[in-house]
């Protein structure tokens, strides 16, 4: 299902960032916080860029949804 | 003063038909006086087409309505007539800013780009749209060509056959009955002739009201288009500003879905409205004032035996993004050369097949645009209008969420990919001249590319040879033969060669596509002419 998308882990330091993105967060109404997470969604999209990484990624994430 | 949508234009008259022992029998009649009824009108006259036009009323439209017309309807009218009037009178331009809560964020420039005939844009109020349309009828009128306009004629009743059709006409004084061989009905998104033939109109309707007004006031706001999300002086809701000529200027003002549409209306709500946003102290007069819903809908089919259909009576799309008579221009584009070969028996009658799939593929394109766009305008969830606002805000400080803001995606002429009437590509050339696509302008020597191709089917040769002319099964086919010698600024290569050193084009009298190669091949380009022709 996933042949571009990377989901092995890949990032260098992950309670960095994870504490990065608590701290980002810090303080924040729940209203500011989605905001906040809404806007990093977008940047890192258009990071990403690639259509079929992104399709898969949304993919990755609705497993979830119910 | 009086206004120009307050004169009759085209009064009642009594006709000899209405007398008639038996039904006078015409070649096309189009109901509808509109920008697409007339368009198709003129476009068959040119054509030497004996038509007939019936309107329920006898005036152009009331209020501005479609604003907005583009370069392609430009590049059409000139193909039927003459596009300067319109140019001439109307607002071009070419900036679009858009604005989150007070904060402009994002400014676009629709960057008309070099060596084409007609600007991106202009605004023209739909009333001086028609009453040019008016002008070119009585132009050919004058020259003896047969087309007729007859006001305060309603049709009441719709009678199919299989080679022709009946109608039942209302008029001041009494009904009377007439025929055709074809029927173009152009009258509107609540087209009586769809509901008449029990034809279902199916989409989406959007639970949200817009309050459209025109205003008359001396202002120093700029020419452009100026769009705002969350404004101060309409919370929660979107606005737009577009001037107009005259003085004229467009606001939009969403209103939310719960509203009493006729209190809204009201001088006494609209004004305070306006004030908030032009501000206390701006002097204007209230010239028209609507109420829309934003819709997207479609018939299944354009074509019912010998009737078809154009304009909003076949499609509706919302307004922001200016595809309403953009793209039914379109469809008379398409419609009446095809009309013309089978009414002359040059063509099988299922080429008319070929307006509806294409059409409606066009259609489906500018639905597709237009309920994106009102999904970004008006968010239908918690979570929509959180990822909108975001995309607003980052849009401030970075060029890449710019692209994401969507206030309506300007209509543009549809290509048509996977049509039948196309033939393989066969050229290395570049990709906006493929088959299926609106010829590109250039400017030549001698004129613009455009105006050189006309309304004929056409072999344009570009350093390569070919015929003078050749015949295919009844259907004449001139040549166009150009170089790049004779291309000083290049575009002529750039939108028809790219790297090919030579290319043949065979151009549908629409000015789309149809076929091209490299060099002429007899064989290959007699069978495009018979594809391009709904003859394969």
């Amino acid at each position: 299902m996933s042949d571009n998308l990377i989901l092995t882990a890949n990032i260098d330091g992950a309670d960095d960032f994870y504490a990065d993105l608590l701290a980002a967060h810090e303080g924040l109404s729940p209203e500011a916080s989605a905001a906040l997470n809404a806007r990093l969604l977008l940047v890192l999209a258009n990071h990403i860029g690639d259509r079929t990484v992104l399709a898969e990624a949304i993919a990755a994430a609705a497993r979830k949804a119910k | 003063m009086s206004k120009i949508f307050e004169t009759p234009l085209y009064p009642y008259t009594r006709h000899p038909d209405q007398d008639a022992a038996t039904p006078a029998r015409h070649k096309v009649i189009v109901i509808g006086a509109g920008p697409i009824g007339l368009a198709a009108a003129i476009d068959l006259a040119n054509q030497g087409v004996e038509v007939l036009v019936l309107d329920d009323n006898d005036k152009v439209s009331f209020g501005s309505r479609a604003i907005c017309f583009a370069k392609r309807q430009l590049e059409i009218l000139d193909r039927i007539g003459s596009a300067d009037p319109f140019v001439e009178r109307g607002v071009e331009w070419d900036v679009g800013k858009v604005f989150f809560d007070e904060r402009e964020v994002y400014k676009f420039d629709l960057l008309a780009e070099e060596g084409h005939r007609r600007p991106a844009f202009i605004n023209l109020q739909q009333y001086h749209f028609e009453n040019f349309l008016v002008d070119r009828v009585r132009e050919l009128q004058s020259q003896g060509a047969p087309i007729e306009i007859r006001g305060q004629n309603k049709v009441e009743a719709i009678g199919q056959h299989d080679d022709h059709v009946t109608l039942e006409v209302e008029t001041p004084e009494g009904s009377y009955t007439i025929e055709a061989d074809w029927l173009i009905a152009c009258d509107g998104a609540n087209s009586p002739t769809r509901r008449m033939l029990g034809l279902d109109f199916v989409g989406r309707v959007f639970e949200d009201n817009f309050l459209i007004a025109d205003v008359i006031m001396e202002a120093d706001f700029p020419t452009e288009r100026w769009f705002w999300f969350d404004p101060p002086f309409n919370k929660g809701q979107s606005a737009l500003l577009h001037k107009q000529p005259d003085n004229v200027w467009r606001i939009d003002l969403q209103l939310g879905w719960d509203i009493d549409k006729e209190e809204e209306k009201k001088p006494e709500n609209v004004i305070p409205r306006l004030k908030a946003m032009l501000g206390e102290d701006v002097k204007f007069d209230l010239e028209w004032v609507s109420i829309y819903t934003f819709q997207c809908r479609r018939m299944e089919k354009f074509r019912h035996g010998r009737t078809l259909f154009a304009g909003d009576a076949a499609h509706q799309v919302s307004p922001f993004g200016a595809r309403g008579a953009n793209s039914g221009m379109q469809d008379t584009d398409n419609l009446v050369w095809k009309l013309k070969l089978v009414m002359d028996g040059k063509a099988p009658e299922s080429l008319l097949d070929s307006y509806s799939s294409e059409r409606v593929y066009g259609a489906d394109e500018n639905i597709t645009n237009s309920t994106r766009s009102t999904d970004f305008i008006t968010p239908k969830s918690d979570m929509s209008r959180l990822l909108r606002d975001a995309v607003l805000d980052l849009a401030e400080d970075f060029e890449f969420a710019r692209p994401l803001v969507n206030s309506g995606r300007l209509s543009v002429p549809c290509t048509y990919d996977g049509s039948s009437l196309n033939s393989a590509d066969a050229l290395a050339g570049p990709d906006i001249s493929r088959p299926g696509s609106p010829c590109p302008d250039a400017p030549l020597p001698d004129g613009f590319l455009l105006d050189l191709l006309g309304d004929k089917l056409t072999l344009l040769t570009i350093d390569a040879d070919g015929p003078e002319s050749f015949e295919e099964d009844g259907i004449e086919v001139k040549r166009l033969a150009l170089s790049v010698r004779d291309d000083p600024t290049l575009a002529l290569q750039r939108r028809y060669l790219g790297s090919a050193a030579s290319g043949v084009y065979l151009i549908r009298p629409d000015q789309h596509v149809a076929a091209r190669r490299e060099t002429f091949d007899e064989p290959l380009f007699r069978a495009a002419v018979r594809r391009a022709t709904g003859k394969e």
